[in-house]
């Protein structure tokens, strides 16, 4: 199986910088934020690759530039064989019908002067998906199938709790039928009662509808139980990826395994037991990061004759197991 | 242990143009000398209302603090005085909050913010009010904390926030600190870091400690004992390992059952528990956990339960079917 895997993206070199602006009526750049500073991954078509960081990573940020809501700085982003990033008007429009995304907060993302039925809708009638029947049939089928009643079309978004609101926004990522889904940290904002039931549904979804879904979050222990790939990302650039059973039992990118130790877990004696890795310090700001290897100023493994002098490149070590770190071959 | 902190039947509601929020319903619990307690629930649990009850700092109106005592180094501080109550406030009784930029005065260094306390509180002179502070932000780990007294808030970064509301948390030497989410809006290796000082601090300075989360992993990882609460009750009390790994609330089996976790394999379907909290404007009568409850049965319905004794010696739930759950036969 694993030589069949359809591949559905290709990112390659994915820059995103966004410019410091100074100045009230001259505007001019001092300086850059590299929130995405050459990223490089495959999506194959069916998988779910989990992409994660803490906060100014860039992982959401690789997300929004892929689906060109921001005009990406350099790099490619392969769909289907199509280069996303020289296409214009009407064929990036037909192209984008098959990459959607569902958001953050569910409350924000949704329309609050409209109804859910609409809202739903509106991918439909943006793209003119049907006629005003079929659309409306395809709005009932969709809510039925992230689990709402559709009676509730006429309803407006403050009417539902967060976990309904952010199903909403999950049929409406599907009303397109679209190949690609991407989950920007879906249910952060959730509780987590609550997040169990979204992180059901979309596992149900991708069965039903064989959906690739690029999973952004921070929360690794979701993230490896959603994905069957996962990139660890640090101040704009991949460390660490890998298959999700070689990333969490044999990690080799220093900053993973800190990221991993730090996770709590809900069992006192598996706690008493565990090895931490405190990593000290904060993450240095993308405005200006370190010179040569990004997480030399935090690595509790650093080899200061080497790693702030040169940048450590994304190297295979594994079939599959691609790590940032020059020294990565000592955690084999 | 002495018994520093004992809460009898707090309740605390909200009247609003909707109705009227019952926030908190009956809470009793305490707290020894020294110890950390955990207070684990969902948004909206009362969780946070019922801490700021304690220092009575809900807003009235709308809110209201309708009964209850809270016992704490002899006083009754929902009687005392207000001028009392604010001595007791920051002094010995101190509470660090979720959100330290909101907090923290952003138009006041932080130097000036902590030396304020101190002279109000302990009638220190600038001089020993600015040593101390040094002091205090060294302990929770600002590097070149001298220098930094003159700096504002926002030339912290989130982290070390959170590392000077903890600061000035501890700068009276509390008996008791109230840490309401005090990690929620930091990244997994800050968490680390500061539950981490948590730990120390409390075994250094033998201060009790109520920790408000909503994630249990952070519990089992830093408390001695842990509430869950529900719906502005209680419904499960016990030491942290009783209660994961010999738990007896329905509400507490299905939030542990519904978390994935790093150490076991991945792939299975979460148990996730259906539907979603209830309204705590018009809460009915009978357990509030009954219409998500695999387990409920009539009297659930009708009747609220209340904290009662199990098997297991200080372990407290609030279930009527209990000890057929934990039988295995409901």
């Amino acid at each position: 199986m694993e030589d069949e895997r359809e591949t559905l993206v290709q990112v390659r070199g994915l820059v995103k910088h966004f410019p410091i602006m100074r100045g009230s009526i001259i505007k001019r750049e001092v300086g850059q934020i590299r929130a995405v500073d050459g990223v490089s991954f495959d999506l194959y078509r069916g998988e779910t690759l989990g992409l994660v960081g803490e906060t100014g990573s860039g992982k959401t940020t690789v997300g929004r530039t892929m689906l060109r809501l921001y005009e990406a700085t350099g790099g490619e982003v392969i769909f289907d064989g199509v280069d996303l990033m020289s296409l214009k008007g009407r064929e990036l429009d037909r192209i984008r019908r098959r990459i959607s995304m569902i958001f953050q907060d569910p409350l924000a993302s949704l329309n609050p002067r409209m109804t859910i039925g609409s809202i739903v809708g509106e991918p439909l009638l943006v793209h003119k998906a049907g006629n005003k029947k079929q659309r409306r049939a395809r709005v009932g089928q969709l809510l039925e199938q992230v689990g709402l009643n559709p009676h509730f079309v006429n309803r407006y978004p403050h009417e539902f709790s967060g976990g309904q609101q952010q199903r909403i926004g999950i049929a409406r990522a599907l009303a397109l039928n679209p190949d690609l889904i991407i989950c920007d940290e879906p249910i952060s904002s959730l509780d987590v009662s609550i997040q169990a039931q979204i992180v059901n549904l979309l596992e149900r979804l991708q069965n039903e509808l064989g959906l690739t879904y690029l999973f952004i979050a921070h929360d690794l222990s979701m993230v490896r139980h959603i994905s069957d790939r996962i990139a660890v990302m640090y101040l704009g650039k991949i460390v660490e990826l890998a298959d999700r059973d070689s990333i969490y039992s044999n990690p080799l990118h220093p900053y993973t395994q800190a990221l991993m130790s730090a996770v709590p877990i809900p069992d006192p004696d598996l706690q008493d037991t565990r090895q931490r890795i405190i990593l000290e310090g904060d993450v240095p700001s993308p405005a200006n990061p370190p010179e040569g290897c990004n997480f030399h100023t935090r690595c509790p493994a650093v080899r200061l004759d080497h790693c702030p002098l040169a940048e450590p490149e994304l190297r295979e070590l594994r079939p599959g197991h691609w790590v940032a770190c020059h020294y990565a071959e000592d955690y084999l | 242990m002495n018994e520093l902190l004992r809460i009898e039947d707090l309740q605390t509601r909200f009247y609003t143009r909707d109705g009227v929020v019952h926030a908190v319903n009956g809470v009793s619990y305490s707290v020894s000398e020294g110890e950390i307690l955990g207070v684990v629930g969902e948004s909206g649990c009362g969780k946070s209302v019922h801490a700021l009850s304690i220092l009575r700092l809900i807003p009235d109106p709308p809110g209201r603090i309708e009964s209850g005592e809270v016992w704490f180094d002899g006083q009754d501080l929902l009687t005392v005085s207000d001028e009392e109550i604010r001595r007791v406030r920051g002094g010995r009784l101190a509470m660090v909050f979720q959100d330290p930029m909101s907090s923290l005065n952003p138009a006041m260094t932080v130097g000036f913010q902590i030396v304020e306390a101190l002279r109000l509180h302990l009638d220190m002179t600038e001089r020993q009010a600015k040593e101390r502070t040094t002091e205090l932000l060294t302990t929770v780990g600002i590097p070149d904390a001298k220098n930094r007294l003159d700096d504002y808030p926002h030339q912290f970064s989130g982290g070390m926030r959170q590392r000077v509301m903890i600061a000035m948390g501890l700068s009276c030497n509390p008996k008791l600190l109230i840490a309401d989410e005090p990690t929620t809006a930091l990244d997994v290796t800050i968490q680390a870091q500061i539950v981490d000082l948590m730990k120390r601090l409390q075994a250094e300075l033998g201060m009790a400690v109520i920790w408000i989360t909503h994630d249990l992993g952070v519990v089992a990882d830093l408390a001695e004992r842990v509430n869950v609460m529900y719906a502005g009750y209680i419904v499960e009390h016990g030491t942290v390992r009783d209660v994961f790994k010999r738990t007896r609330h329905p509400y507490t089996i299905g939030l542990l059952g519904s978390l994935p976790r790093l150490d076991e394999d991945p792939g299975t379907e979460l148990s996730a528990i259906p539907g979603f909290p209830p309204d705590l404007i018009d809460l009915k009568p009978g357990c509030p956990f009954a219409a998500r409850c695999p387990y409920a049965v009539e009297q659930c319905w009708s009747e609220t339960p209340r904290l009662e004794p199990t098997e297991i010696d200080r372990h407290t739930v609030a279930c009527w079917r209990w000890e057929e759950i934990a039988q295995g036969v409901a």
